[in-house]
């Protein structure tokens, strides 16, 4: 039997805002338990919340982002449910009347072909604190820094059918969140963190399966992990007689298994209802205007333009416009040196690479996207060669000088293109290789040109690399040609 | 002293025949001596009233002193107070030292006036007898034997003992006017969104608000002034601006169209009672209203409306109270579940939980449309009744309470004292202002006058109430229980 | 709407009540009461009408993305039942 997968995400994003959601307490990441959880987080007896304007607007520019309507009036409503991480015994979020209504991501795959994935809605609510399970005499901590933190939750249509498609989607709502700058999309932090909802189905039925939600998994990979084990779980199940039924799993990254969470599991029954500490959200045409005219050029767009009119390939381009980082660093450099194909080549190579290895993000990466530049220019105008350059960008990463130039002089690596020394430098090397000579002139003429290599490489360690090869290649060829 | 407004005392601090010192000493002495018999305070905080009246006193020399400087108040347990016990009549809070002030509380210190202690009440607010308060009940000082109403009720008999000239509670669905009413003061629930409910635990939220207690409308208009206006922590407090209410008092009333629903003169009102309004209401066309009856068609549907809207709300705000972070919490629990259920099983009273459990399942999946958005869309109709019947009268007036205050332990089926509350709870549902007023006696306990106006009318309520307070008495008098203490 | 035993149990259950077989047989009966009283809201006509969530019109005002708290947990912790380096305690969560 053929079988489809069909799968659907929730996306929670925390919102970038300095304060929470409802109360001026600060969301900064890594503070001391419990020192970022004021009397409106821990649910005082009488406190009352209060709308972030921000996180209002950032709900609304991701939005625009991904062509949404957004309704008029917006409603709070309470989900109710007891988990000693959720002070108030509810959760403030949006049931019924969410901010952001149905919209679309485009995603591109593997074969550079896009896919549109719509959005059944996005709505506001606020995270809940953290249970820590060290042990406290078998007890469990509780920190509420994180509680009433804004998240902002994207729900998406059933219309991924790979693990591939699900992570190309998550990669996708990461770029546009942070190309809009509304999260830091910091996974491992937790500031995206998604549940897969995951069924199969024969090929060609109509109907969907049962599926089953896949909680919390919090990175790209484990995304794709989570599913390929999920599918493979239920069409054995299935091909083994049994049925899939419908409940929360969680996907164990340490054994790459997801498994039911039955002990949370158990009938429950939100008892959603409309906060009556909260009003109707109301937002205005002129409103919806000035937010759309601060967005920034998103990656679809960027992508779409790095290939028009920088005449980049469809890879380089989707690479290159993955991320905000990735696409201001890589615009930058190709600002500075003027050739958007070298550009696209140093980042996604040398400097990729590099980083990599280091495993360091592009933002904190140690050569900035002006030395880089730099760096390309001095290649270009035929002031180093490349192997001299690849050189400098050690240099630079290493922190052994401040521009290219400065290196370049510092170690001398400025292309010899005198031609007197470099054929004095051909005539010294001829002078000490008399066997390799004698071999040159006794070949085949046809296999002379790959024996050239030999001298070619040699006049280069004589030049301490700073010959310009492709000039000594010429000279090199008219000397032993002349012995012959 | 203590058989002096608001006004007066505050007139008297001016001139400087006592100081606050001597008038805060005074009413402490007095709680000391007769509360005993009454069970009005939950928590009595002398020491620091003392020093809060020395620096009243101190802030006078140095001629700071404002309108209300120094004048001894106290506070239902139900404002968040900081350093001071806050329990809201339950023992899930009775180990509750609040870590900050509510709005409210912040602008009465503001405003210079002194706390004599925290009153007894409903716990959570959720009675009309006081019965329900873990600290025990509180006796009407008019007739022991006798409820002082609720759930405001050790505020009313505070205030209507003389133990304080005034003080403030909370009204969901009588909780201020019944009680005046049953004690034979005057109290004023403003509209929602007048006063912040910030610092105010939560009972219903949508339904929620403070206002002032106290011997005369001109007393409560004092105190409005204070503790009206937007709170920027309370999303529910209307950005409007507040008026001086002590202005408007004395205009005159010529021309003033009083409305009589219908509805609040009907089967189950207490002749003498009803004889006492209509006297009132005789009061105010000699004073040149005109009177003509209205109808409010939805009045009996207010109740049903109210016990799924008021209980499905405060199920939801209860739930914080779970032994975690603050509040009462069960001895070695097994697990989590058994921390929580027995907690609150504890912590709770018997009226607290019925209600809980009725929220819980009118809001439970299958129950939702039937009750909750149904009692929405009543509740909506309820509104429009009022919005319509201010298109003709300029105020309505009725009976606060079908009875005067009922005896200790009378109505011992729920529904029969949720039915008492059937000329208050409208308003909560709509919305709207309503004072009571001291409007005579019926069988030796006091009879209140209801007025209501449309929102944001409370300077006018307060002008109407305090016109006929100029031409009666019944606010001024004393019951027997505080002049024989004095 | 008839109010069953189940129902008090269930709700009991979702507010987390514990609720003896006594109470739960005396919470049917007030229970049942209160809705039969309730009930009558049935018989209002409600076409056309929408829900009212709050007695104003009135639109949520929102509040300037600042940090305007400061770390207090000395304070709040002070009326906490059971607190150890700055985290709440709780029975043993399983997830």
């Amino acid at each position: 039997m053929q079988w489809e997968t069909v799968i659907g995400l929730e996306v929670h994003v925390q919102l970038a805002t300095r304060s929470k959601i409802f109360s001026g307490a600060s969301t900064a990441f890594g503070a001391e338990p419990n020192t970022q959880a004021c009397a409106v987080d821990l649910g005082l007896p009488g406190v009352l919340p209060v709308l972030n304007e921000q996180a209002v607007a950032m709900a609304v520019q991701f939005g625009l982002a991904v062509h949404a309507e957004i309704p008029e009036v917006s409603v709070f409503d309470r989900k109710n449910y007891f988990y000693p991480d959720l002070p108030k015994g509810y959760q403030t979020s949006q049931m019924y009347h969410p901010i952001v209504g149905a919209g679309e991501v485009e995603i591109t795959l593997d074969d550079d072909n896009t896919k549109c994935i719509r959005i059944h809605h996005a709505h506001l609510e606020e995270d809940a604190g953290k249970s820590l399970h060290e042990d406290f005499h078998g007890m469990t901590g509780i920190d509420l820094n994180r509680a009433g933190t804004p998240l902002l939750e994207i729900v998406s249509e059933p219309d991924m059918r790979s693990a591939k498609e699900a992570a190309a989607y998550l990669k996708a709502i990461h770029s546009i969140v942070t190309y809009l700058g509304i999260s830091d999309g910091n996974m491992a932090e937790g500031s995206m963190r998604c549940d897969v909802n995951v069924s199969v189905r024969p090929q060609g039925q109509a109907e969907f399966g049962t599926r089953a939600e896949i909680k919390n998994v919090n990175s790209f990979r484990f995304v794709e992990r989570a599913i390929a084990f999920e599918v493979e779980r239920q069409i054995e199940l299935i091909e083994d007689g049994g049925k899939v039924v419908q409940e929360t799993r969680l996907f164990d990254p340490e054994r790459d298994e997801t498994r039911s969470m039955r002990t949370k599991e158990e009938a429950n029954d939100y008892r959603y209802f409309p906060c009556p500490d909260l009003l109707p959200v109301v937002l205005d045409q002129a409103y919806l205007d000035h937010l759309r005219s601060q967005l920034p050029e998103l990656p679809a767009d960027k992508r779409a333009r790095f290939q028009t009119e920088l005449g980049l390939s469809a890879y380089d381009a989707n690479v290159l416009s993955a991320s905000r980082e990735m696409a201001e660093f890589f615009e930058e450099v190709h600002r500075v040196c003027g050739d958007a194909k070298q550009a696209a080549n140093w980042v996604q190579g040398e400097l990729s690479g590099a980083l990599n290895r280091e495993n360091l993000s592009i933002q904190n990466s140690p050569v900035s996207a002006h030395q880089l530049g730099e760096l390309i220019s001095r290649v270009l105008d035929d002031t180093i060669n490349g192997k001299a350059a690849k050189q400098v960008f050690q240099a630079l990463w290493n922190g052994q000088g401040k521009s290219a130039d400065e290196v370049i002089e510092a170690k001398g690596l400025k292309q010899v293109t005198d031609a007197g020394a470099v054929e004095s430098m051909i005539d010294q090397v001829i002078a000490e290789s008399p066997a390799q000579v004698a071999q040159y002139r006794d070949s085949e003429p046809e296999k002379r040109g790959k024996m050239i290599g030999y001298f070619v490489g040699q006049v280069m360690k004589a030049s301490r690399g700073t010959a310009n090869p492709q000039q000594v290649n010429g000279l090199l060829k008219e000397k032993l040609d002349a012995l012959l | 002293m203590h058989d002096k407004t608001v006004t007066q005392l505050a007139a008297a601090l001016k001139s400087g025949e006592f100081s606050s010192r001597e008038l805060t000493s005074h009413f402490l002495q007095r709680i000391e001596k007769i509360d005993a018999k009454l069970n009005s305070f939950i928590s009595i905080t002398a020491e620091q009233a003392l020093t809060q009246a020395e620096a009243a006193d101190k802030a006078r020399a140095a001629g700071k002193a404002g309108r209300l400087t120094g004048i001894p108040l106290a506070l239902k347990d139900i404002f968040c107070t900081q350093g001071v016990k806050t329990s809201c009549g339950s023992k899930m809070l009775d180990n509750f030292i609040s870590p900050y002030n509510a709005t409210v509380v912040e602008k009465l210190n503001t405003a210079g006036t002194i706390s004599l202690g925290k009153t007894n009440m409903d716990e959570f607010a959720m009675g009309s007898s006081n019965e329900n308060s873990y600290y025990g009940v509180v006796k009407n000082p008019w007739d022991l034997s006798a409820v002082p109403g609720g759930s405001s009720g050790g505020s009313a008999a505070a205030v209507a003992a003389g133990l304080v000239p005034a003080a403030m509670g909370t009204d969901t669905g009588g909780s201020i006017r019944q009680p005046a009413a049953f004690c034979g003061i005057t109290g004023l629930k403003p509209t929602y969104g007048r006063v912040s409910r910030y610092g105010i635990i939560a009972y219903a939220s949508s339904l929620d608000q403070a206002g002032p207690m106290a011997r005369s409308a001109e007393d409560c208009a004092h105190l409005l002034n204070v503790v009206a206006g937007h709170d920027v922590r309370d999303s529910t407090s209307v950005a409007r601006g507040v008026p001086d209410y002590t202005e408007t008092l004395n205009a005159p009333l010529s021309g003033l169209k009083i409305g009589l629903p219908k509805e609040y003169f009907g089967d189950g009102l207490a002749p003498d009672v009803e004889k006492a309004v209509r006297d009132a209401v005789k009061v105010y066309e000699s004073l040149g209203a005109t009177v003509r009856e209205v109808s409010l068609p939805h009045t009996h549907f207010a109740i049903p409306a109210y016990y799924v809207i008021a209980p499905a709300e405060a199920s939801s705000n209860l739930s914080r109270y779970d032994g975690v972070r603050f509040g009462h919490r069960c001895d070695s629990p097994d697990d989590l579940i058994d921390l929580y259920t027995r907690s609150r099983a504890e912590g709770f009273g018997e009226e607290v939980k019925r209600r809980i459990l009725i929220g819980t399942h009118t809001l439970s999946e299958g129950f939702f449309d039937a009750y909750y958005t149904k009692a929405q869309k009543v509740r909506r109709l309820i509104r429009q009744d009022f919005l319509d019947a201010f298109e003709d009268v300029d105020v309505l007036m009725g009976p606060a309470s079908p009875t005067p205050a009922f005896d200790l332990g009378a109505k011992k089926d729920p529904v029969s004292m949720y039915l008492q509350d059937i000329y208050t709870i409208a308003v909560n549902l709509a919305g709207i202002p309503g004072i009571s007023v001291p409007a005579g006696f019926a069988g030796g306990r006091p009879v209140g006058l209801q007025i209501l106006g449309t929102h944001f009318a409370e300077a006018q309520l307060l002008n109407v109430a305090h016109q006929f307070q100029q031409v009666t008495d019944w606010h001024l008098t004393l019951p027997a229980l505080a002049e024989e203490n004095a | 709407m008839a109010l069953e035993e189940s129902h008090v149990r269930r709700a009991a259950h979702l507010a987390r009540l514990a609720v003896s077989d006594d109470q739960a047989t005396g919470f049917v009966e007030d229970l049942s009461r209160i809705l039969d009283m309730v009930d009558q809201l049935q018989r209002v006509d409600t076409e056309g009408v929408a829900p009212l969530a709050h007695p104003l019109d009135a639109t949520q005002r929102l509040r300037a993305d600042e940090i305007t708290e400061t770390n207090q947990r000395d304070s709040f912790q002070r009326c906490a039942p059971a607190v150890e380096d700055g985290l709440y305690l709780v029975p043993r969560v399983v997830e």
